[in-house]
């Protein structure tokens, strides 16, 4: 287990600096820079131009300013957002418990409505179950999340008035951050509306950010358990006259686990490019939201800082799913 | 911030418990992140926005109006040359406070000193603090303007220019000349924390700031001891919201009282509800097309004159703009006293236009590029749309425009270097001053490459009658020099001046005494819930 984790481990190195190199060449490829997206149709004078160019360090080769990038990573720093004058890990920190409520939330949905309706599709193969089943979920992981954010606000928010517009809690609550979490820190303030306004803003973009993980883990989880109910071993717990529940639940859900397991990973990182569009539409302070508005003023240290962040995010689920599988099914540990 | 934020908002509980009745609270769908809470170091509406209910200027915009009015400065003299202008400081006007800060005396010259020191000079400790930007105090050309500034007494403030320069009185209602306190900064400074002075701001403004969240909310509360007419709400509210959609559907739900910048395609639908209200003004905006002036066929003034007949402006209009503009005849818009109406702008006439061409030698016209912004801007809701109009209509002429687009940076400083033949491009005033529109967009320094006329256009008659209208302080004498000017503009056409956009501002019933600003800011000082 532990040459697997070393194993795992060591991977994350060149994939990290891979990673900072890819940001920053992406980001500085993108024409114009953090001075002239600031400028407007004033224009700024070639000489002012040059002068900030010159304090921001952008007039250097662009390898040099790589170089000089990767070092200051490597001390630990990440470089202070040129719009806000911020240190990049401080917004970071502010913003990413948003992002991690609600995308929590939205695996969390995906799990418990995805994973039942998998195993009911598949174990009701062909009925109308399925065919309703499959083709809502079709749909819902081909669904434009703008368009169908914007629909349930209309629906649910402004025609029935069942759930608020946007943001994360009433404007009418006052919560000091402490853990950064909404619901947490809602439920320890003093105002006992605070908690039910927090859950009520949570429940629309939880749904929009989960719909796509939900239809993905209900069709996997349904080709899985139609694989594995094929198996000659749950014949013969069945024959063994094994209940049908205990059949599909313990021998054959488990087994189904592994592919569904990795696609639950894989749409981790998914769901932070989703939370993107979400956090926008629900104007949800996270880190999605930050990171447009970055890459929109050319925040060069806010755009690879937020990137790397992220990017070391996704491989530690990455890696948390690799340990999983272990878990899961032991031989994947030798 | 933290502990700060949370005694604010503990005093702020107390106080309206204290008083028995529930906070008469505002709350404004903004539509983006402030950078900071300083306007002297940005230049975008959003961050002017965020800063305007704390912070005061010496010399104000009257609400509605771009005319100006004391502020900080009770009163104030120019000298007959022009150069010297002293303000007479408000007495009595009180600090702001927060938990690290209680002020210890009132507003003073010496406040009026470092924020412009801040800004000017490289030895005040200020100036490199957050970045040291100072964008607008740049490109109103202050540093070149000043030679100096004195505080003859503790009321009393001396600026001194370089040249007369009317429009400065204009410039000191802007939002890079708001004041911050000079104790407040020392404060900082010897705590070690300067940054915090653009962070959690102290002003003189009709509201207090308790607490930014970032890219969620922003909330204010009523200043007890405001100098000015009392604000008729408790709290403020910010609650950024970028999409326009989503505001609509905010103020719908009541989950805000007022939005800026609707869609147009919404506008329709905000009339008929029952529950809103559309507020509406002219933008002081020009949205138009330059002929690069410089560059062969352009530099004839027939070919300019023709593109201008050839092009249907209210089909542009009609389709693009959808009632959200007026058709623009002379660079700045009419709501501005200088405006010159006698103008006839030029009559949509192809045939016209095809004559004009023959005789400048085009008549199997010319090949040319078109360049469309990949952006919406305020003037300007689709420059792609507009592009295939114009394009459309110049073919009917002979004349081949291929439209181009580049990434927005990457536009306006090939534009500003004169790459282009045709290019769409646009202005929103800041100061509603006629100076602020014809010398960056129209005058000779500015043709230069790199500057903002984009029509690369000099003409010396023209230069000099906007020049001389910027050093006179009598508006009458300044208003028939700028329609002198606008004349001349007229008769060498330029651009194709294509329409000044109406800004349009939803709000709930319940919303009263709102006063649009025509420079686009948004003001809640007299707004009141019923």
């Amino acid at each position: 287990m532990l040459r697997f984790l070393l194993r795992r481990v060591s991977l994350i190195i060149p994939t990290f600096i891979g990673v900072t190199f890819l940001s920053f060449l992406l980001i500085h490829l993108v024409p114009g820079d953090p001075v002239l997206a600031r400028t407007g149709e004033r224009g700024i004078a070639p000489e002012r131009l040059a002068l900030l160019r010159h304090e921001m360090g952008l007039d250097q080769p662009l390898w040099r300013q790589f170089v000089r990038y990767e070092g200051q990573v490597a001390s630990g720093d990440l470089g202070r957002s040129v719009v806000t004058e911020e240190p990049v890990w401080r917004e970071f920190i502010t913003l990413f418990p948003a992002t991690v409520e609600l995308s929590v939330c939205a695996i969390a949905l995906a799990i418990l409505v995805g994973l039942p309706l998998g195993v009911l599709a598949a174990s009701r193969r062909g009925t109308v179950y399925d065919y309703t089943l499959m083709g809502a979920s079709v749909t819902g992981a081909s669904m434009p999340i703008f368009w169908w954010g914007l629909m349930m606000i209309l629906v649910f928010s402004v025609a029935l008035g069942w759930t608020p517009v946007s943001g994360r809690i009433s404007d009418e609550f006052f919560v000091q951050p402490v853990t950064g979490f909404m619901l947490v820190d809602s439920l320890f303030s003093d105002d006992a509306g605070a908690f039910r306004s927090a859950v009520s803003h949570l429940i629309l973009p939880a749904i929009v950010l989960g719909t796509v993980p939900l239809a993905t883990v209900a069709r996997m989880t349904r080709s899985a358990m139609l694989e594995v109910l094929n198996e000659d071993y749950i014949r013969t717990a069945r024959a063994k006259g094994l209940s049908r529940g205990r059949v599909v639940f313990i021998h054959a859900l488990r087994n189904a686990l592994i592919p569904v397991v990795t696609v639950i990973g894989l749409q981790t990182g998914a769901l932070l490019g989703g939370a993107i569009l979400t956090e926008t539409i629900f104007s949800w302070p996270g880190v999605g939201h930050w990171l447009i508005e970055a890459i929109q003023r050319r925040d060069y240290p806010v755009v690879q800082g937020g990137v790397l962040l992220v990017a070391v995010l996704v491989m530690l689920v990455n890696l948390g799913v690799d340990l999983l599988y272990g878990v899961l099914n032991p031989r994947i540990r030798r | 911030m933290s502990n700060r934020t949370l005694a604010v908002a503990c005093a702020l509980a107390v106080a309206l418990l204290a008083g028995g009745a529930r906070a008469k609270t505002l709350v404004y769908c903004s539509e983006g992140s402030p950078e900071n809470f300083n306007p002297m170091l940005n230049t975008t509406g959003t961050t002017f926005d965020a800063n305007r209910p704390v912070y005061d200027r010496l010399i104000e915009f009257k609400p509605g109006t771009t005319e100006l009015e004391p502020g900080l400065a009770e009163s104030w003299e120019v000298s007959e040359d022009g150069k010297t202008i002293i303000f007479h400081l408000r007495h009595g006007v009180k600090w702001q406070a927060n938990r690290s800060f209680t002020p210890t005396r009132d507003f003073n010259a010496d406040d009026v000193l470092f924020s412009f020191d801040r800004q000017w000079k490289d030895a005040n400790p200020y100036h490199k603090v957050s970045g040291g930007g100072y964008d607008y105090f740049n490109d109103m050309s202050f540093p070149k303007l000043l030679a100096a500034i004195d505080k003859s007494d503790d009321y009393t403030v001396k600026f001194t220019l370089n040249e007369p320069q009317t429009p400065f009185l204009a410039d000191m209602a802007m939002d890079f000349s708001t004041i911050q306190s000079k104790e407040y900064a020392d404060a900082l400074l010897k705590a070690g924390k300067p940054e915090l002075i653009d962070q959690e701001p102290i002003g003189t403004g009709p509201f207090e700031f308790v607490n930014y969240q970032k890219d969620a909310t922003i909330r204010y509360r009523a200043f007890k001891d405001y100098w000015g007419p009392k604000p008729k709400i408790d709290v403020l509210v910010f609650a950024i919201t970028k999409d326009p959609s989503v505001r609509l559907a905010k103020l719908r739900a009541n989950e805000c009282q007022i939005m800026p910048y609707p869609n147009p395609a919404d506008l329709a639908s905000i009339r008929s509800d029952p529950s809103l209200q559309l507020m509406q003004q002219p933008g002081l905006n020009i949205g138009y097309m330059s002929m690069n002036t410089q560059k062969k066929p352009f530099d004839d003034k027939r070919v300019r004159i023709a593109i201008n007949m050839a092009i249907d402006k209210q089909a542009i209009l009609d389709a693009v703009y959808q009632g959200a503009g007026q058709p623009a005849k002379n660079l700045i818009p009419p709501t501005m006293w200088a405006y010159n109406n006698d103008i006839k702008d030029f009559p949509h006439d192809p045939e016209q236009a095809k004559k004009l061409l023959a005789e400048a030698g085009l008549a199997n016209g010319f090949d040319t590029d078109l360049w469309a912004m990949p952006v919406q801007r305020p003037y300007n809701p689709d420059a792609r749309r507009i592009a295939e109009l114009m394009q459309a209509d110049l073919a009917k002429v002979g004349i081949r425009a291929k439209i181009v687009s580049y990434e927005w940076g990457e536009y306006r400083k090939r534009l500003q270097a004169g790459d282009h033949q045709m290019a769409q491009i646009g202005w929103t005033g800041d100061n509603g001053d006629p100076d602020n529109f014809f010398v960056p967009l129209a005058g000779c320094a500015a043709a230069r490459p790199g500057g903002g006329n984009s029509a690369k256009w000099c003409n010396q008659d023209f230069d000099a009658l906007v020049n001389k209208a910027a050093t006179i302080t009598n508006q009458d004498q300044r208003t028939a020099l700028y329609k002198q000017a606008q004349v001349i503009m007229h008769q060498e056409a330029p651009f194709f001046l294509i329409a000044h956009s109406i800004v349009y501002m939803p709000m709930r019933k319940e919303v009263t005494g709102y006063v649009m600003s025509p420079l686009g800011g948004h003001l809640f000082n007299t707004v009141d819930l019923q």
